[in-house]
């Protein structure tokens, strides 16, 4: 289904179509939790890379327009038809603060599962699959202020690069969420 | 019979038992309320003789020995009562209630794993004990042929209670040694082996009846050589005499009936074949079969001989969203050649012959997906028809006939699969007289519940979420809406007072009433409190309707005393809050000293709804059609703008509040001038009228509710989603929480204090 979906896409640029199959490969793959080893797939907003875990990434699919919520935070861009599905997707660029992203088709949605609900994170580009061992990855020094550190779980680098982990729960905490909304609203 | 892979293996089988006892005993609650009303008749009697004899015999399968114990003194009882040597009096139909309280709660009890505790129910058991004991003793008195008058106690182990049960209704056919002779032809088929059944077993239990005498037929049995292992070749001829009844001797061949060819004749002294021992009492007839006894080739087995009563069958038609077939009954009867066919039972005997199986028992889980299938459908169809549309294919292509056959199959297929989930009220209706029971009881008033359009259906969703706030008005009506007795006569009423429970469909949406004829509601004690409260600011002037709707305000409550009944003020608000998730409304009429009468109006399915799609700004919404009164482009001379920039136009001398949609949205763009765009006049719950400002209207669609909050939350404004032809999403309006949201605050309108007081509760949730 996966594959159909965003095969059927606009395939953006810097964004490989096999990753999909790879993501769905590494998905099936029950094994990977066997070992220490574990999964991520990373993605670009601005200059930061980001990785999510591998075992909540749904689908990964080219930006088309979605339907505006009213009186929303602005990293609330709408609602998307997931195939019956209504899926929010959210900006991350905006939800780190530094203003929205201007969609355009060579931008990527990557559909994710949190606890029951399904959403999608609007990012510039999805770039790679990441297998790492779990104890690579290092916490998140306290001292930088970015954004986005609230939402972070931790680093991990991949070829002198860095990656941060997301740790979406946090990112879309609900009680967040209405904290938000009613403050928007006032 | 596949063993399920839990640890129980009867796990997937109890739970089949637990939704029957649950249908059972919402039926009977029902024939008590009849009861109770004195509207009833013997088949009354025998339906709940009938559900407690299919709960007990259930209970007695997976040995529920409280359950069995229990049911089976209700169960005599109630024999009592149809026989006749009882009659039901008040005190009785009390003594009923409260049994069958016991029973819902020991059926409870089993569900859950529980054990109650050991005196649980003891009082309703004496109670019962006094009644069989006070009047059976003139009955035995009558007919000498009752020895077993004197139930034993409610200590009694399983088997005993069963077999004591069907001996009380059995003895005049007992001859006089007190043992009757059945002879019992019993050939198990080939499939009896396959379905994990074990003639040695039944062998065994029926020597446990009494003394029994076997010849063995082993003429079917072929060489060894091509003998099949699993099948069975034997067949038995028991003579069996036994101070049972043919219930007793039925039970035993209970799980094996649909596997064997199964003959059971009474024998008198001289080995000639008596009637069978049809007896008015505890007739297997009767004997409501569980489901899940019934094996795939039920029909093939041919053995359909007692009707079950049409009646019964209709019933639980009406209370379940799919029903058990029916088809099998567990009485034990005789194959279709045999010579001595067990007659109906006298209930039987009644209208309609024997249903075969008409219907089937589907997880809901699977009607849904279904439901949801078909929505997708419709949506799909109606993107492809968009597309064919904008095409370049001639007009004439065969392309368009082929669409519209489509657009209508799909059409009857999505009305198909809706209806499946359409149940009558009556599932929620029958609770009612229960509780106006209690309730009035509690608060010494006499009313009468009278209810109509029981048969009017609606989807099972709704159904579902009807109960609560239906038990609240209805309470809500007794506690504050009737007067006590002495009151009415004062007021020169009747003394008993009236509820009228009434449903009807109206313009695809279902309409309940809930009327009565008390003293109707006190506006000045609610416009008082509603001040005191701070529900409406003291200078506020209201008409009576918007009075009376104050009884809706959170934390509102007229009672002088708070009762454990109503009175928190907390019945009204929520009742108001339920049927609004449900996209229905609620208001109140009411006339002081003539009653007050509670109008709720829902959709008739929470899956579909008929919408106008509209446009705001660019954006696409959907307005539901059932709250659409008509649409305007109001003249410029009939708009009045207010000093705070909100408008208000002028219909018929009306003057209605504008929302002006795009700002309530904060929507860049939009039309703001209301002479310019176009205004859909709607009504809010509570009658009022709004006029919603969009830009332009789109055309009629049926569309296919989708939650947003499934994967997001609420958006104030909005009720739902759906997903139009394109493939986009488009939003759903919530027209009364739009007319109650921040940008409208028409200041110098009558209510503005009710909007604000709104606004700033919507905000503060």
């Amino acid at each position: 289904m996966a594959e159909e979906q965003a095969a059927g896409q606009n395939v953006p640029q810097g964004f490989d179509p096999n990753l999909i199959g790879l993501a769905q490969a590494a998905v099936d793959d029950q094994g990977v939790e066997a070992g220490q080893t574990v999964q991520f797939v990373s993605f670009k907003v601005d200059d930061g890379e980001y990785g999510v875990d591998i075992m909540a990434v749904r689908e990964i699919q080219g930006w088309v327009e979605v339907t505006t919520l009213p009186n929303t935070p602005d990293h609330v861009r709408g609602v998307l038809n997931l195939r019956g599905i209504i899926v929010p997707i959210f900006d991350l660029r905006c939800r780190f603060g530094n203003g929205l992203t201007e969609a355009s088709p060579l931008h990527v949605m990557i559909i994710v599962a949190v606890g029951n609900r399904i959403m999608g994170l609007l990012v510039d580009a999805v770039s790679d699959i990441i297998t790492t061992n779990a104890n690579e990855i290092m916490p998140v020094p306290e001292i930088e202020a970015r954004g986005d550190q609230r939402f972070l779980s931790g680093l991990i680098t991949v070829q002198d690069r860095m990656v941060a982990l997301l740790e979406i729960e946090k990112l879309f905490d609900i009680d967040d969420l209405v904290a938000q909304v009613s403050s928007a609203a006032e | 019979m596949l063993p399920a892979a839990h640890d129980d293996p009867f796990a997937q089988f109890k739970v089949t038992f637990f939704e029957e006892c649950s249908e059972l005993l919402a039926d009977m609650e029902q024939h008590l309320a009849d009861l109770e009303s004195g509207s009833y008749e013997n088949e009354t009697l025998h339906a709940i003789f009938r559900a407690v004899h299919s709960i007990k015999a259930g209970a007695g399968a997976f040995s529920f020995s409280r359950l069995v114990t229990f049911s089976h003194k209700f169960e005599y009882l109630l024999d009592e009562l149809r026989t006749g040597k009882l009659t039901a009096d008040d005190g009785l139909v009390e003594t009923l209630f409260r049994s069958f309280d016991i029973l819902s709660d020991l059926v409870g009890f089993a569900q859950n794993g529980e054990a109650p505790d050991e005196d649980y129910g003891q009082g309703a058991l004496d109670q019962i004990s006094g009644y069989l004991n006070g009047e059976t003793v003139t009955a035995a008195a009558a007919s000498a042929d009752e020895p077993e008058a004197n139930i034993p106690e409610a200590s009694i182990p399983v088997e005993s209670a069963e077999a004591a049960s069907e001996a009380a209704g059995q003895s005049p056919d007992a001859d006089k040694n007190g043992l009757k002779h059945f002879r019992i032809e019993f050939t198990p088929r080939e499939a009896m082996y396959r379905h994990a059944n074990e003639p040695l077993l039944i062998i065994r239990e029926l020597k446990d009846l009494g003394k029994t005498e076997t010849t063995i037929d082993t003429s079917r049995l072929p060489a060894l050589h091509i003998m099949e292992p699993e099948d069975a070749y034997f067949s038995w001829v028991f003579d069996l005499w036994t101070e049972y009844g043919r219930d007793e001797v039925d039970e035993v061949f209970e799980f094996v009936i649909d596997d064997c060819d199964l003959t059971i004749v009474t024998l008198d002294d001289n080995n000639n074949v008596v009637e069978v021992d049809v007896s008015p009492g505890l007739d297997s007839g009767e004997d409501s079969g569980f489901g899940f006894f019934v094996s795939d080739d039920k029909l093939s087995a041919g053995e359909v001989s007692d009707a079950p009563p049409a009646e019964a069958v209709a019933e639980k038609t009406a209370s379940g969203l799919v029903v058990e077939p029916d088809v099998k009954k567990a009485s034990v009867s005789a194959t279709p050649e045999g010579a001595v066919q067990k007659p109906a039972a006298p209930a039987a005997a009644g209208p309609g012959a024997a249903p075969k199986a008409s219907s089937i028992r589907v997880d809901v889980d699977r009607v849904d997906r279904l439901v949801n299938m078909v929505g997708e459908l419709v949506i799909t169809q109606s993107m492809l028809a968009q597309e064919v549309e904008n095409s370049t294919i001639p007009p004439t292509d065969r392309v368009f006939t082929g669409m519209d056959e489509l657009s209508t199959h799909i059409r009857d297929l999505q009305e198909d699969v809706m209806s499946i989930r359409m149940q009558p009220v009556k599932s929620v209706f029958s609770r009612m007289p229960r509780i106006v029971r209690d309730v009035s009881k509690k608060l010494g008033k006499k009313v009468k519940l009278i209810t109509e359009g029981e048969s009017t259906e609606v989807d099972k969703t709704v159904i579902e979420e009807l109960a609560d706030p239906l038990t609240h008005m209805i309470r809500n009506s007794l506690d504050h809406g009737l007067e006590t007795p002495a009151e009415r006569l004062e007021a020169g009423k009747t003394e008993e007072g009236s509820i009228r429970l009434s449903a009807e469909h109206r313009g695809g949406r279902i309409v309940i009433e809930i009327a009565d004829d008390g003293r109707g509601i006190n506006r000045e004690k609610v416009l008082h409190l509603a001040r005191e409260k701070g529900v409406v600011s003291e200078d506020a002037t209201l008409s009576n309707n918007e009075i009376d709707n104050l009884i809706f305000a959170p934390g509102f409550s007229t009672a002088d005393e708070v009762t454990d009944l109503s009175g928190r003020g907390v019945g009204m608000d929520v009742v108001r809050r339920n049927i609004q998730t449900l996209g229905g409304r609620v208001s109140v009429h009411s006339q002081p000293g003539a009653g007050t009468r509670f109008q709720l109006t829902l959709p008739l399915t929470l899956a579909v709804l008929d919408g106008m799609i509209v446009s705001v700004a660019g954006e696409k919404f959907v307005v539901p059609i059932s709250s659409i009164l008509e649409t305007v482009r109001p003249p410029e001379d009939d708009v009045e703008r207010m000093v705070d920039g909100s408008c208000v136009v002028r219909i018929r001398g009306e003057y209605i509040p504008v929302v002006p949609t795009a700002r309530v949205f904060n929507f860049a763009g939009g039309e703001q001038d209301p002479s310019k765009g176009l205004v859909i006049l709607a009504e809010t719950e509570g009658g009022r009228v709004v006029g919603l400002l969009v830009d332009e209207l789109s055309g009629q669609q049926q569309v296919v509710i989708k939650s947003l909050e499934t994967n997001y939350k609420a958006v104030q404004g909005i009720a739902s989603a759906t997903i139009l032809g394109n493939g986009s999403v488009c939003l759903i309006l919530d027209v009364d929480a739009l007319a109650k949201m921040p940008a409208l605050i028409p200041a110098g309108t009558m209510n503005s204090n009710i909007h604000k007081n709104m606004a700033a509760q919507v905000a503060a949730e």
